[in-house]
């Protein structure tokens, strides 16, 4: 069975292909049980393996061929399956078949149709490659693969120039951290000599010790293509734009997988990190900051997905903290229960967008619950556990982070209180969210029923993020252990009583006919921090300031071709130089003998003056 | 005595009668001034010793060249209106720059002269001197005149010809 | 007392004048005759020089070179008149301003 994990890969891959090619000739049914039920199967290969995984947990590898060979670098396309990678895979494969099967409805009566899965199901292969992989250039191609795909979807509605330009800026500003990366695996290969990971990190460990500077400097750069893809500050500016496209496209890419493919990379080469202590606290207050900063910026947002989108960034700044701390497995953790409810809080918003005509402004949304109760409860239970609240799984997850977090020797408390109070403010506004689309007065009304195919996804989701809490993952080969010290009673109930109160203040200020909250609103300053806020703290304009308009001027000043420039001056003289040349060729005899007189005089008056006895 | 006088009065009448040759509109007075120039030429080469030079000189330059001007001049037929336009044509500004171009190379030439001595003549050179020399040493000179006559001989008669053909 | 001779100076000098004139009517006239036969004046101004200076050391080699130079003129005028006719029939003018086809 192991042997054959290649096949996971290569069956969406290869319905991709297919659904390219053959796009014209397939009916809707037809693209739509290729692109679900390729990627369904491989759920079910995915499961099989796992499943003899868990009765025999040796890491399996499979090599198929070697990539290429120059000189001592010699790539192979070879995967390896541990539980890390094992983890992600069902959650790649698991999810994505959930996301594919909403997709089938979502998508009814869009025109391109195969196009969107032929996108869909390239980027699970690619994601797949990405986990798969045993070397990191292999793991570069699977993370450039969901880097394209992610363009691709979310300028799938290419139409509409905003959606190109959302997927343009989601493209370079990742490219920006990809680009680091590529160095960061160059300096690795040229400092160590292998890009095969475990070879990598059993090197790495021998040659270099705890606190040296080229671990230092390659962590950092390992980071920086983590915190593109993973939409982390000061890089995460791209992914509240990505909303642009489908919504089951933000839900697999931009809350399930693609984004935490940073925090993948970290958890995979973490014994690089753990050589860097400084990078480890780089990682750690970047993670805490942009979970703070979004959380903040979540807090004020209207548009349903933009509110989602910050919350993603908030949350995997706290699978980033976890990584910083060390808390490897409360990372993956998150990671999966993360995947779980904001895959379901994405697909419910694709719900009520699909049915209110798309409608993005949460403000004219409303009264939802009795006339959507499917999307209702599963909004309810994806907010719980978003928020946290005791027994759903992202409590689990986020508690176990916050714990390991205190546990740090020397700022972690800090850290703590920082988690807390983004955890607070996440509580916040999840609900917020909840009660303003759900309760109330109705403004618009649905204008359909969600049909199976949604609502058996967010069923499932609806399920996972209840039960998610109490898997265990198979992560104890991976990672080492962490202290198990526990800590004092009154942190833990502290950690669970604050969702709670972010609820209740989320009750106050948004349940009801007409929000509380307004009066207080209306002050400028608060208005003038609620602008601050809603803009992302002004981060697009800073970007556009330092980077995007200087290279705009850049480009218009070298569209002028300022270097051509010198060359047409050059052609230009020549052209002159011919016209005036070409001028004494009049065809007249008479200037050609005058020309010829003049040479004659000049000549003999040369030969006088050089030689006047030899004539 | 006499012939220093006659060589400077054939000197004047020469360059007279070229610059009156130089300068006519009419193709004909033109050439008849040529030909007193020519004329005028032999009787220096007469002068200065080279009397065969001087016969040829009448016959052949003045006579058969100018004869072929002439015929030539005849058959195009310019007329009153090809005089007027050449008079247009000789307009001062046409020849003020050639003309100082011209003094120039004569002002060269002159200084170059400069240093040049002694008489013109030592004597007279007879036809049989220059007959033993042209089938002396000068006899490949001789048979090359002769292929360039014939080339001359050949071209003219090929553009002739076709000028005729076509005429008609 | 010495008798009185032509000095070869003198000769030489009518020689570059005719030369001179000659050249002036090569440049000033647009008439394809009277170019020829500035040319032709030009020949017999060489002709002139070598002859005298034939003449001055006595040889008879200026005469030869008259003339090789006699029958040069006789074969330039024999094809330039021929293409006068050719010229008056292509052109319609005898202008040469106007036959500037070789124009760059």
């Amino acid at each position: 069975m192991r042997d054959f994990v290649w096949f996971i890969p290569l069956l969406p891959l290869a319905s991709s292909v297919l659904l390219m090619i053959a796009s014209s000739r397939l009916t809707r049914r037809s693209v739509a049980l290729l692109g679900v039920g390729s990627v369904g199967l491989a759920a079910v290969l995915t499961g099989a393996v796992a499943l003899e995984f868990l009765s025999d947990s040796t890491p399996v590898e499979v090599t198929l061929w070697t990539w290429m060979k120059i000189d001592s670098l010699a790539p192979r396309i070879s995967f390896y399956i541990d539980g890390l990678t094992l983890v992600m895979m069902c959650v790649i494969t698991g999810v994505g078949f959930l996301i594919h099967l909403f997709s089938s409805e979502f998508m009814q009566d869009d025109d391109s149709y195969a196009r969107y899965f032929a996108y869909l199901n390239m980027f699970i292969a690619a994601m797949l490659i990405l986990v798969l992989a045993d070397n990191l250039l292999l793991l570069y191609l699977g993370w450039e693969g969901v880097g394209v795909c992610s363009y691709l979807l979310v300028g799938f509605w290419y139409r509409d120039s905003a959606n190109g330009r959302a997927a343009r800026k989601a493209f370079i500003v990742t490219r920006i951290g990809d680009t680091a990366m590529l160095i960061g695996l160059l300096l690795l290969l040229t400092e160590l000599g292998t890009l095969n990971i475990r070879t990598l990190m059993q090197v790495a460990s021998e040659q270099w010790s705890i606190g040296d500077s080229l671990p230092t400097i390659a962590c950092l750069l390992l980071l920086g293509g983590a915190i593109g893809k993973s939409a982390q500050f000061p890089l995460h500016t791209w992914l509240p734009d990505a909303m642009a496209g489908p919504t089951p496209v933000s839900a697999l890419i931009h809350a399930a997988t693609m984004v935490t493919a940073g925090v993948y990379l970290i958890a995979r080469t973490h014994d690089l990190f753990l050589l860097s202590p400084s990078a480890m606290h780089t990682v750690a207050f970047i993670g805490i900051a942009t979970s703070l900063m979004a959380a903040g910026t979540a807090l004020v947002q209207s548009d349903i997905k933009r509110i989602l989108a910050y919350s993603t960034i908030s949350q995997i700044g706290y699978m980033f903290l976890a990584l910083g701390v060390g808390a490897w497995t409360a990372g993956v953790f998150h990671l999966m229960t993360h995947a779980f409810f904001k895959a379901l809080l994405f697909l419910g918003s694709g719900a009520i967008i699909h049915c209110l005509h798309h409608e993005h402004n949460i403000f004219k949304m409303g009264g939802l619950r009795t006339r959507m109760p499917i999307t209702f409860w599963s909004f309810l239970i994806g907010s719980a556990a978003l928020a946290a609240l005791p027994m759903t799984a992202g409590f689990f997850s986020k508690d176990l982070i916050l714990l390991q977090a205190y546990q740090r020797p020397d700022f972690g408390p800090w850290l703590w209180g920082a988690g807390l109070l983004g955890a607070l403010i996440t509580a916040i506004y999840s609900f917020r969210l909840v009660f303003i689309v759900f309760f109330g007065d109705a403004k618009t009304e649905p204008d359909r029923e969600i049909g199976w195919q949604m609502a058996l996804p967010l069923t499932v989701l609806c399920a996972l993020s209840i039960i998610g809490g109490y898997f265990s993952l198979p992560l104890a080969d991976v990672f080492p252990l962490v202290n198990a010290e526990h800590p004092p009673h009154w942190v833990e109930i502290i950690s669970i009583s604050v969702p709670l109160l972010g609820v209740f203040l989320a009750y106050i200020g948004f349940y009801g006919q007409r929000p509380r909250i307004d009066s207080w609103t209306k002050t400028p300053l608060v208005q003038r921090v609620g602008q601050f806020l809603r803009s992302g703290w002004r981060l697009d304009e800073v970007f556009d300031r330092i980077a995007v308009k200087p290279y705009y001027n850049l480009a218009n000043a070298l569209q002028n071709e300022p270097i051509d420039r010198f060359y047409e001056a050059i052609v230009r003289l020549n052209q002159a130089i011919h016209r005036h040349l070409s001028a004494t060729q009049s065809g007249r005899m008479r200037w050609y003998i005058t020309s010829m007189m003049v040479g004659l005089i000049a000549t003999l008056g040369v030969a006088m003056k050089i030689a006047p006895g030899a004539i | 005595m006499l012939e220093v006088v006659l060589f400077y009065i054939a000197s004047a009448v020469a360059l007279l009668a070229t610059i009156l040759a130089m300068t006519r509109a009419n193709a004909i007075h033109a050439l008849i001034y040529l030909i007193i120039s020519l004329l005028a030429v032999a009787v220096i080469f007469f002068l200065i010793g080279a009397p065969f030079a001087a016969a040829l000189e009448i016959v052949i330059y003045a006579g058969a060249i100018m004869v072929l001007f002439v015929f030539v001049i005849m058959m195009l037929n310019l007329g009153e209106r090809g005089d007027a336009r050449e008079r247009q044509w000789l307009q001062p500004k046409i020849w003020f720059g050639p003309a100082i171009l011209s003094a120039v190379l004569l002002a060269e030439i002159v200084y170059l002269m400069g240093t040049v001595q002694g008489p013109a003549t030592v004597g007279i050179v007879t036809p049989k001197a220059v007959g033993l020399a042209l089938f002396g040493p000068y006899v490949v000179a001789v048979e090359l005149a002769a292929m360039l006559l014939l080339a001359g001989l050949v071209g003219s008669y090929h553009l002739g010809r076709r000028a005729l053909e076509r005429r008609h | 007392m010495q008798e009185l001779v032509v000095p070869l100076n003198h000769v030489l000098l009518v020689s570059t004048l005719l030369f001179c004139i000659g050249m002036l009517g090569l440049m000033i006239r647009r008439n394809i005759i009277f170019i020829l036969m500035s040319l032709e004046v030009m020949l017999n101004a060489s002709a002139l020089a070598f002859i005298a200076a034939g003449a001055h050391w006595g040889q008879p080699d200026g005469q030869v070179m008259f003339m090789l130079i006699l029958s040069v003129a006789a074969a330039e005028v024999a094809v330039g008149l021929g293409l006068v006719l050719q010229v008056q029939r292509r052109f319609k003018t005898l202008d040469m301003d106007d036959a500037d086809r070789m124009r760059g």
